[in-house]
Order: C-alpha cells, then sequence, then structure tokens
C-alpha cells in the first residue's frame, strides 16, 4: 500500500506539482510535523506525504512525527505549548476553539484568500472561527445507512426515503427476528450520529446549529420532537440489546451475522464490514430518510484537518505544505481507495472507484442542502457535548427519562452558554 | 587558640546539627515538588476556571458552590453519583479481608505442592488491573459470557451487569476484589508465619479449639496484618480508577464514576479541560483521604505508644 502511494505521489511530482508553488523552491531550513494518523493505512500515507514534500523542497528537512490518534486527543495541547511543531493534525468546527481562544493556531486566512482555495470552499465554513481560518482539510468522509443488501432483498425491501418507509421496513424485519439496527454506545460517540440525523431531519440544518450554539433550549418542543420519532424506533426495539455494553467495532459482528440489517455510521465502517467478511454485493448504502418533508438533507461529514501552529519557526515551509496537501492531485492521491479510502475536499480532486465514496460524493454534492455537519462532539462545546452524549445514551436505554435527561442538559446548557 | 577554632570551616563547626538535614534534603526536595506543591497549586487552581492554556480566571468558590451546591444550586448530580460510588467501593472492598484471611488460614498447611498452591493464588495480584478489567468484562459479557453461561445452566436469565447502572459498579468492585483478596491473603500467610507455636500449644491444652481458637488466639497475633491489609485496602478502593475506566469507561451514563474518574473527566479527558472544576474535585478527595489517612496515624501512634 505505502509503496503504491509513493508512487502514485512520485507520479504526480513529475507532473509537476510544482507548478502551483514555484515560488516555494528556496525554501530551507526545518518542517516539523506531528501527525495523529497512527492507524496503518493513514499512517503510509502521511509518510508518504512528508516524504514527497521532502522531495519537492532539496533544501527542506522534514521531520515527521506519528502519535496515536486517541493519545493525541489530549497531548495536542502540550505540543503546541512550549516548541511547538510547524504543522499538526486536528478537527475542524468547534473542536478548533481551545486552540484559537488560547492563541496556538496561526490565523491562516490569507491562505484560503488564494485562488486555489476556492477549491475547498465547501469546508470553509467549518474551518471558520471568529471570521478567520484556522486550518486546512485533507479528508472528510460521509455519514448514513450501511444496510445489507441481501437481507433486504429476502424480505422485500427496498430502501426507505421517508420515516413512514423507514418504520415500516424496520417492522418487516423484527417480524422476521432481525434487528433493524445494531450500535455500540459504549463510547456514547455514535448515539450523538443518530440525534444529529433525527434533530436536522426533524428540524433542520440551522436549528441543529442554533442547538449546538447553545441558543435553543434543550427543552424546547422541537427537540422534544426529535426524541418522540427516536423513541418510535426504541420502542419497536429497532436496535440491538445491551448496546451500551459494546463499543462500535464490538457491534459489527450482529451487522456481520445478520443478526442486524443495517448501521448508521461514518464510511470508515466500511473497511471492518469488508474484513468482517461482507461482499460488496451484500452490502449497500443508503441516505438517512427524510422525516419532515419541509427540511432540505443535512449530513455528517466529518473533516480531518491540518493547522499551524502559531508559534511555527518556519512558517512560509507550512504554508507550502498546507497548500501541498490540500492541492487536487494530492488530495485524490491521498483519499483513494487504496490510501486512506475516504472524500477529497478539493473539489477539482477525482473520486476513487468505490461504490461508497461514490455515492457518498454524490449525495454530499448533490443531496445535502440543508449544510454539512461536523459531528454532535465537533459542533457541540467540549462540555455539552460529553454531557449530551451521556444523556442521548441513557434515553436509547431508558426512553422514560427524558424529561429528567433534557432538564439536566439544559441546566448544562445554561451554565456552558451563560 | 580562638583562631584555631574560627579557622576550622562551617560545615565542621555544625556537622552534627547539619548534616541529619543533608540526608534529609533530597528527600524532602522531592516530597515538596511532587507532593507539597501539587496540593497547594490543586487548591489555587480550583478558586479559578482554566482550560489548562489560556488566561485563569478567579472565580472564587464557584467550582465548590457548584460541586457541592451551596446556595440555591442543587448539589452536582455527577459528584453525587461519584461520591455515593466511593462509598460504595470502600465498604465492599473491605470484604477482601475476611476473605484473604480465609485463604490464607485455608493454605497455611504443609501439603505436596503448596508453594504452587499458593503462587497460584496470589496470580491475580500479579497482573496488571487493566487484564482484570479486560478478564472481567469478557465474563460478563450479555451474550459471549461466562457468567450468563453459568446462569443459562441454572436457567437464570441473562443478565448484563456492567450495561445496568444499578449493578455495574457492583461488578466492577466484584472485579477488583480479586486481586485484592490475594494481596490480603498473602499479607495474612506472611503473619500467620510469625502465629508463636506456643501460645497456639497452650490454648489447645485448654481446650480452645475452631473458631474460638481463631478469634481469641490467631487474631489478635494477626493484629499488624489486619492494620495492613486495612491500610491498603482503603488505598485500594480510593484508586479505583484504572478497572472503570477499563470496564465501562464510567458508563452506562455515568452511573459507575468514582471521585478520581470524575476529577479526571473533567480535567484530563478527551472533552474535559475544565482544569478548575477537576482541581476543586480533587481537593474534595483530598479531604475525603486526608480523613482516612489522619485516622491510620492516630492508629499507628496509638499501637506504638501502646507497645511502649
Amino acid at each position: 500500500m505505502h509503496s503504491i502511494l509513493k508512487t502514485s505521489l512520485a507520479a504526480l511530482v513529475a507532473a509537476g506539482v510544482t507548478a502551483s508553488s514555484a515560488a516555494a523552491q528556496d525554501l530551507s531550513g526545518e518542517l516539523n510535523i506531528i501527525s495523529d494518523m497512527s492507524n496503518p493505512a493513514p499512517r503510509a500515507v502521511m509518510e508518504g506525504l512528508a516524504a514527497d514534500f521532502d522531495a519537492l523542497h532539496p533544501d527542506l528537512e522534514v521531520n515527521l512525527t506519528i502519535v496515536d490518534r486517541e493519545a493525541w486527543k489530549t497531548q495536542i495541547r502540550n505540543a503546541l505549548g512550549a516548541n511547538p511543531p510547524d504543522v499538526v493534525n486536528w478537527y475542524a468546527a468547534n473542536r478548533m476553539r481551545p486552540y484559537v481562544d488560547a492563541g496556538l493556531f496561526a490565523d491562516i486566512s490569507d491562505l484560503w484568500a488564494e485562488p486555489e482555495f476556492e477549491a475547498l470552499a465547501s469546508t470553509k465554513g467549518a474551518m471558520t472561527l471568529d471570521d478567520a481560518q484556522w486550518g486546512v482539510p485533507y479528508t472528510y468522509y460521509q455519514w448514513g445507512v450501511y444496510y445489507r443488501k441481501d437481507i433486504f432483498d429476502q424480505y422485500g425491501l427496498t430502501e426507505p426515503s421517508n420515516w413512514e418507509e423507514e418504520l415500516a421496513n424496520c417492522q418487516t424485519l423484527l417480524d422476521n427476528g432481525v434487528k433493524c439496527y445494531t450500535i455500540g454506545t459504549k463510547f456514547l460517540w455514535t448515539a450523538g450520529g443518530w440525534f444529529d440525523y433525527i434533530n436536522s431531519r426533524t428540524n433542520g440544518y440551522d436549528f441543529h446549529i442554533a442547538l449546538a450554539r447553545g441558543e435553543v433550549e434543550w427543552t424546547d418542543d422541537r427537540v422534544r420532537q426529535t426524541f418522540a420519532n427516536w423513541r418510535q424506533l426504541i420502542d419497536m426495539g429497532a436496535f440491538i440489546d445491551d448496546h451500551q455494553t459494546y463499543s462500535w467495532q464490538e457491534a459489527l459482528p450482529f451487522m456481520v451475522n445478520g443478526e442486524a440489517a443495517s448501521y448508521l455510521m461514518g464510511n470508515f465502517a466500511v473497511a471492518a464490514m469488508r474484513d468482517g467478511g461482507l461482499t460488496d454485493d451484500q452490502l449497500d448504502f443508503y441516505q438517512f430518510p427524510v422525516i419532515n418533508a419541509d427540511v432540505d438533507f443535512a449530513e455528517d461529514a466529518p473533516t480531518d484537518t491540518f493547522h499551524i501552529a502559531s508559534g511555527a519557526q518556519n512558517m512560509d515551509a507550512a504554508k507550502e505544505f498546507l497548500r501541498f496537501v490540500t492541492s487536487a492531485e494530492v488530495q485524490t492521491a491521498i483519499n483513494g481507495g487504496d490510501a486512506l479510502g475516504q472524500l477529497p475536499v478539493n473539489a477539482n480532486a477525482s473520486i476513487d472507484d468505490d461504490k461508497f465514496l461514490a455515492q457518498g460524493f454524490d449525495m454530499l454534492s448533490n443531496n445535502a442542502g440543508g449544510g454539512i455537519m461536523q459531528f454532535f462532539d465537533r459542533d457541540f462545546d467540549a462540555e455539552m457535548a460529553s454531557v449530551g452524549m451521556e444523556g442521548l445514551q441513557e434515553f436509547m436505554v431508558f426512553p422514560d427519562n427524558l424529561d429528567d435527561i433534557l432538564a439536566r442538559l439544559e441546566e448544562t446548557r445554561q451554565r456552558i452558554y451563560q | 587558640m580562638a583562631s584555631a577554632d574560627t579557622n576550622r570551616s562551617w560545615y565542621k563547626r555544625n556537622e552534627i546539627a547539619v548534616t541529619p538535614w543533608l540526608f534529609l534534603l533530597p528527600a524532602m526536595i522531592f516530597f515538596a515538588v511532587y507532593v507539597i506543591i501539587p496540593i497547594g497549586q490543586s487548591f489555587w487552581i480550583s478558586f479559578h476556571e482554566w482550560d489548562g492554556l489560556g488566561e485563569k480566571t478567579w472565580v472564587g468558590t464557584a467550582n465548590y458552590e457548584r460541586l457541592l451546591g451551596w446556595g440555591d444550586q442543587n448539589m452536582d448530580r455527577k459528584f453525587q453519583v461519584s461520591f455515593w460510588n466511593n462509598l460504595k467501593w470502600l465498604v465492599l472492598y473491605l470484604l477482601a479481608i475476611p476473605a484473604g484471611l480465609f485463604i490464607a488460614l485455608f493454605l497455611n498447611q504443609t501439603v505436596t505442592g503448596i508453594r504452587f498452591y499458593k503462587s497460584m493464588f496470589f496470580f491475580p495480584f500479579v497482573i496488571s488491573q487493566v487484564v482484570v478489567g479486560l478478564v472481567f468484562s469478557w465474563f460478563y459479557l450479555p451474550r459471549e459470557g461466562l457468567l450468563n453461561a453459568i446462569l443459562g445452566v441454572f436457567g437464570a436469565g441473562p443478565v448484563n451487569i456492567l450495561g445496568d447502572p444499578t449493578l455495574a459498579t457492583y461488578g466492577i468492585i466484584a472485579a477488583g476484589l480479586w486481586p485484592q483478596t490475594a494481596y490480603c491473603m498473602i499479607l495474612y500467610l506472611t503473619g500467620l508465619n510469625a502465629v508463636d507455636p506456643e501460645q497456639v500449644e497452650a490454648a489447645r491444652l485448654d481446650g480452645a479449639k475452631g473458631h474460638k481458637m481463631l478469634w481469641y488466639v490467631i487474631l489478635p497475633q494477626l493484629k499488624p496484618a489486619t492494620f495492613i491489609a486495612f491500610v491498603v485496602t482503603i488505598i485500594g478502593a480510593l484508586r479505583s480508577f484504572d478497572l472503570i475506566s477499563v470496564m465501562t469507561n464510567g458508563g452506562p451514563f455515568g452511573s459507575t464514576r468514582v471521585l478520581s474518574f470524575y476529577m479526571f473527566e473533567e480535567s484530563l479527558s478527551e472533552f474535559g479541560f475544565r482544569m478548575g472544576f477537576g482541581a476543586a474535585i480533587a481537593v474534595v478527595l483530598f479531604f475525603i483521604m486526608l480523613g482516612f489517612i489522619t485516622y491510620f496515624l492516630y492508629a499507628m501512634y496509638r499501637e506504638e505508644k501502646g507497645a511502649h
């Protein structure tokens, strides 16, 4: 995998990525990058990126440090503090807030003003805080319902396009002893995905984001409507039992064994499902169905990003690296099926020939008029997200506790967004 | 000859007084840097609102008001849950002491291979708490777990111990008791080696046997071992962090949090970095621990006074 990527990137270099960065040939010194792309495939991608950038600039020495992805979520604070690197990985939207507020991320609005960056316009909003841009995206992926096509065919079901069809499908599956959805909520965030979708489908993107910003009360009737819709599924028994005990990976076997028919997940789950033995004939994807016909589709599509530390020693090289990773050629290469297997952000990049990526790209480009959500734990304030996801998990197990949960969330909202 | 005295170096003149302090100095410096000063810093931070990066904002006792529910606020719910869970841990963890004593009495005999049996019983204490937690979480799994397989044999319904907010804490305590019992057992085994055989002999001549022998002759001689077992068990109960982190991550919906886990979550976890509030929890936990430590020190002091 590594070598394929390397050769493809090397080919790009030959093809003249340098053309877009003619002014940068005299970069020198060191460029220090800390990356959280620690899983095998992303790691190979990152190492390839660093090596190619190094090769592009003979006088520049690129130093790459790769940190475990989970550990990086807490280590970034120390890394950015004293003796910071030039470039780091992080996430879009509200997740940037602490580092922007503390002045640890460099304002790169000047980069975004360059004409090449118009190709990244779709994520500009997610990279913007306080009217400035603080990083660049390198990949994103769609969320949606992955389902067992063979099971759907067996019971004569089709992809639902609205809530009634969804509930009818689910009833048929349950009547045949198959759970509609697998989910593992031990680490809470998976429940956040369900809330994002049901809330944005019920009340629309603008309402969802207003809720994320703390402008709407959790005890609002519109929020209650979201939970009422969700409860229809819970009361049917649509979700697997004991989901609070499983991680998202531990919930996969239910789908692989055919005990559950579908999974609301990010595209990264496809690789795990294929590893579990499901073929592309058995597996398919549909967009989360319409609940309220008056609101447009909004989709979860979390964006992973690169940022420059405000204390960067080599600002020129860091900016050049950001131009490099956002160029259409590089985005095409690193998001290919043999590399990250995700979606490139650059509109001029091409999508790998993978049916899930193709469907996802089509959905996000043509059928997400409402807006792109970054995900519950990135759109909401960190404390609100942790209290919120705990409440969502409790709701999924004990839906009768809803009043208590909402009161608790509202109390937290009032304290945080006062 | 006054000049001879002044010619001697300052150190030579004060050797007797200074040397003990010199020997104590490294320990004192480390104790101050790693224990005393951080405690003071925690107190200081707990009066602020701070995300660990930017400027601290002085908020006075606001963190404590929120935590303990002073004034018109309700006591922080997570704090309540954590506090009661801590109490459950403290009380139920003490079961390790009688259990350890029982196993030690059972193993305190000379049969072939007793060393092997002893080391097998001690084994759970040697493996990491994280591994213990992992093994028990598999044991408790709702469908594949061994526990439910065993319950199934007796016709009892499947239970999801770690997924049930009323049972999860007890499930984790049971996992923690496994290595803690082994620890108490080894303490009692060494204690039993020191039991005076003549006293046992004398008691036997007086007709003592069974539980009377245990209660009036053996146990008083095991008092030092019991004291140590008590101390390490209390400390163990307050350090229950790793098992909780591995087995439930504080869930389901926060029902298995203890104070130390709550403190970690607020200040250092992925969605945390509310350092002031975390420090306030740490301070409360500090005073709870201080209560125990004072009791131990007092008990030890009384013990030593009694011995003289």
